[in-house]
């Protein structure tokens, strides 16, 4: 029998600054059963969840387990009513490793010598459930991925009777995606409860059995999963209709812009994560990159945007060498880089929204003048972004930090985009955001194409890699299997190539 | 000569002693994200009440355990400051060796100058003591020496390969993650406060009842300051501070050496930390994660902010 059979969050009201983040929130949940919790970006569902956690207190009404009245004052209490949480953004001691963070937050940890038992435990796991991770990695030389899947491990471990899964499949490979899916349908048949965050409406269809739609704090719709479809949730969602098709059309690609020749980059283990790899990017061209992470896909990618050292190969743009210059030195040459990473490499978390979105630019004449920057003219150009990327702030005068998770990633990205780069690397763009932004993101990817651009995009989600390339790589243990042109029948063995059982040499 | 050396060395086991014992107090303190720059205080009030238990009563130990305690009471200022009211934890750890330096003063003043009749007796280990050079040096020194390193390898113990301290350090790199874990942050930088304020109190006690059988006011000399800059030149580590600890006492006693020939003994004063800021400028350039220091070091946190 499982500690919780309901609970219940009653006429919940949380605002921050006056502005209503959660707003008379009715939610019920039952033992067995999989609820989904949907919504923009802002719309209050990372909120909620943390009020359930203990980590904020709502500014009103009540929570009831099994029909009683309860107080969460803080996570240790929420743990011990059985409540469990994998949050949107890591909660991962960088510099500490796996088993680490691991023995942190399990139950059983013993108390001398924790880490003993705690590599056996995680061997286990990995094994039963095909999760593969070195335990012995510090979590900062993880891949966003990799990352994921301790924080998934941490949260199954310790079997709460009630999980809360903050977007955990954001960064995850279509494998990992089912074999969470296989692990929550196991769970949920022995009574536990599960609410799950995802911007993946075919993930929630799939693994849902009811879900509810938060708009601007409030609830909107709340359905079976079986009396709705895609189409409708998103409407419910947005409040207009979204279309999911994107018509790429073909077009001739232009010029060579970015030439990488050999090259080999030593990851942060002191091995090679990238191995002598070749490849050439066009103008009109976008350039995917699959492979599941943490198969020296970010190591490509920072080496090709100068923040990684190359040992040896040439990496050349528009004919010049930029071999190991320096990051702003390459951007000036018109490179701009979405990192993997943006929440914790790509803002400055206690400076307002204006200061960040000219973090890279601010030395550029349109924004200062000598040591003094053009305050106006920065706050514009904040302003443009916020309305062409549709982030949702109640001021550009509010620090970064608390804006809600997609809503920074789109910040960054139209920090990063809005320039028409030459060439854009991009990982995982479209992580994080909501179905109508990912739509416009990809659409602006397409436009930046037509526009003469080059595109060079890292991603695990084949959809978006499908529906976007021109020509795709397949990356596993740091070298390419194989370089695809989006109608060459060997796609269809894409599965093998990205877990290194098939490798086809073309070039 | 060989007489000079072997008491040289010997003086610096004695010097490195209150060093090593403040050391990994601070250690244990600064792992959890509290930086605490009362440990000059705290030695003082460790010092003076010491020293007034064992004057009155007779034995040390009890003068020991008092000083202890002392310590762990005055740092619940400095905790309740920085966590509860997340104030700020320099000014916090400021005022508070102020305060320490000026209540010992206070408490002390009518024991300036009086002997000490019963001190902590030096142990002789058997047989061990008897070892050429090595006896002098390592195994008839008082018990704080044994105990300082006795208490820095079982902090390391601590630290490393227990429970307590993952949670420990985790605090220290990551209050918020921590806490969704389910450990109570505010518990645990209270409890590393309060043992670091033992330490530093014990060291005090070595002062004024095994070093130099006397009080004084502001005999501990800027000692807590050097443990605060050792903390970092040992990097966090007090398995590192052991060695740390006695080559930053030998630079103690070569002072006293030097000085007659002629050699600004302010020089040799500011050597520790020339020294501490020799080797982070030498990590940082090789590899600063190799750094350590705790992400989270002297940063207020408050629950529910992002
Ligand atoms: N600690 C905070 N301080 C100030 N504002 C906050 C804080 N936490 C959340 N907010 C605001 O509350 C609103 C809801 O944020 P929340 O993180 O719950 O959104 P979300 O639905 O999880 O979005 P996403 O899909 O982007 O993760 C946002 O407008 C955000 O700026
Ligand atoms: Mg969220």
């Amino acid at each position: 029998m499982k500690k919780i059979q309901t609970l219940e969050m009653k006429k919940i009201s949380k605002s921050f600054h006056g502005i209503f983040a959660n707003k008379d929130i009715d939610l019920k949940v039952e033992s067995g059963e999989i609820v989904g919790l949907l919504g923009e970006n802002g719309a209050g569902k990372t909120t909620l969840m943390n009020i359930l956690y203990g980590l904020y207190q709502p500014d009103s009404g009540q929570i009831r387990i099994n029909n009683q009245d309860i107080r969460i004052n803080n996570p240790v209490e929420s743990i011990n009513f059985g409540i469990g949480m994998v949050h949107q953004h890591f909660m991962l001691i960088q510099n500490h490793s796996v088993i680490e963070n691991i023995a942190l937050g399990y139950k059983e940890t013993p108390f001398f010598f924790p880490k003993i038992k705690i590599r056996e435990k995680v061997e286990q796991f990995s094994e039963k459930f095909n999760f593969n991770i070195d335990p012995d990695k510090k979590v900062w030389q993880l891949s966003a991925g990799e990352q994921q899947r301790v924080e998934i491990i941490k949260a199954l471990l310790n079997g709460a009777d009630l999980l809360i899964f903050d977007e955990p499949t954001s960064v995850l490979t279509p494998e990992e995606i089912k074999e969470l899916i296989s692990i929550f349908r196991q769970m949920k048949a022995s009574g536990h409860i599960i609410i799950f965050i995802s911007h993946k409406l075919d993930e929630i269809m799939d693994i849902c059995d009811r879900v509810v739609v938060l708009q601007k704090g409030k609830i909107v719709g709340s359905t079976d999963t079986k009396d709705t479809d895609k189409k409708s949730l998103a409407r419910i969602m947005v409040g207009r209709d979204i279309s999911f098709n994107i018509d790429k059309k073909k077009i001739a690609r232009g010029r060579k812009i970015l030439s990488v020749d050999s090259i080999s980059v030593m990851g942060d283990k002191g091995l090679d994560a990238v191995k002598n790899i070749s490849f050439e990017l066009f103008e009109n061209e976008i350039f995917g990159v699959a492979g599941v992470s943490g198969n020296g896909q970010r190591e490509l990618a920072e080496a090709i945007t100068g923040i990684r050292p190359i040992y040896s190969g040439k990496i050349k743009i528009n004919g010049s060498d930029i071999t190991n210059k320096s990051p702003r030195d390459i951007y000036d040459t018109g490179i701009s880089h979405v990192p993997e990473e943006r929440i914790k490499f790509g803002i400055a978390p206690g400076l307002f929204l204006y200061d960040n979105a000219v973090l890279k630019q601010h030395h550029l004449k349109k924004f200062s003048r000598r040591w003094f920057l053009k305050y106006s003219k920065i706050k514009n150009h904040t302003e443009d972004i916020i309305k062409d990327f549709n982030v949702s702030t109640h001021s550009i005068n509010s620090q970064i930090r608390n804006l809600s998770g997609g809503n920074i990633q789109k910040l960054i990205l139209g920090r990063e985009i809005s320039e028409q780069p030459q060439l854009l690397v991009a990982s995982h763009p479209t992580y994080g955001l909501d179905v109508g932004a990912t739509q416009f993101l990809r659409r602006h990817l397409l436009s930046l194409r037509k526009q003469g651009s080059a595109v060079l995009l890292f991603s695990e989600d084949l959809e978006e890699i499908f529906e976007l390339c021109d020509r795709i790589a397949v990356i596993f243990d740091g070298e390419f299997m194989a370089i695809l042109d989006s109608d060459d029948k060997n796609l269809s063995e894409i599965g093998p190539m990205m877990a290194g059982s098939k490798r086809l040499k073309k070039q | 000569m060989e007489d000079i050396i072997i008491s040289t060395l010997q003086r610096t086991m004695v010097a490195g002693t209150p060093l090593l014992l403040a050391t990994t107090g601070e250690i244990i303190c600064e792992r959890s994200g509290i930086l605490n720059l009362g440990v000059e205080g705290v030695m003082a009030i460790g010092a003076v009440t010491a020293f007034i238990v064992t004057m009155t009563t007779g034995s040390p130990w009890l003068g020991v355990a008092v000083a202890i305690a002392a310590g762990m009471t005055i740092s619940i200022i400095h905790a309740f400051a920085s966590i509860t009211l997340q104030a700020n934890q320099v000014v916090s750890g400021l005022a508070l060796t102020m305060l320490g330096l000026g209540l010992s003063g206070m408490i002390g003043k009518s024991y300036v100058g009086k002997p000490l009749l019963i001190k902590m007796e030096d142990w002789n280990i058997p047989w061990f003591s008897d070892l050429p050079w090595l006896g002098k040096i390592f195994f008839s020194q008082s018990p704080f020496f044994y105990l300082a390193i006795l208490l820095a390898l079982v902090s390391w113990f601590f630290l490393e390969r227990t429970r307590l301290g993952i949670e420990i350090r985790s605090t220290g790199e990551n209050p918020q993650a921590t806490e969704t874990q389910g450990v109570n942050v505010s518990k645990l930088r209270y409890l590393s406060v309060i043992i670091g304020g033992g330490f530093s109190a014990l060291a005090g006690a070595h002062l004024s009842i095994s070093y130099s059988k006397s009080w004084i006011e502001g005999m501990t000399a800027g000692r807590g300051w050097i443990a605060i800059a050792l903390t970092i030149f040992a990097l966090w580590n007090p398995g590192r501070a052991i060695w740390a600890a006695f080559v930053f006492g030998g630079i103690f006693v070569v002072q006293y050496l030097l000085q007659p020939l002629g050699i600004s003994p302010n020089f040799l004063a500011m050597l520790p930390y020339i020294a501490t800021l020799l080797i982070l400028l030498l990590i940082s350039l090789k590899d600063p994660k190799k750094l350590n220091a705790p992400a989270m070091l002297a940063e207020p946190y408050k629950r529910g902010k992002r």
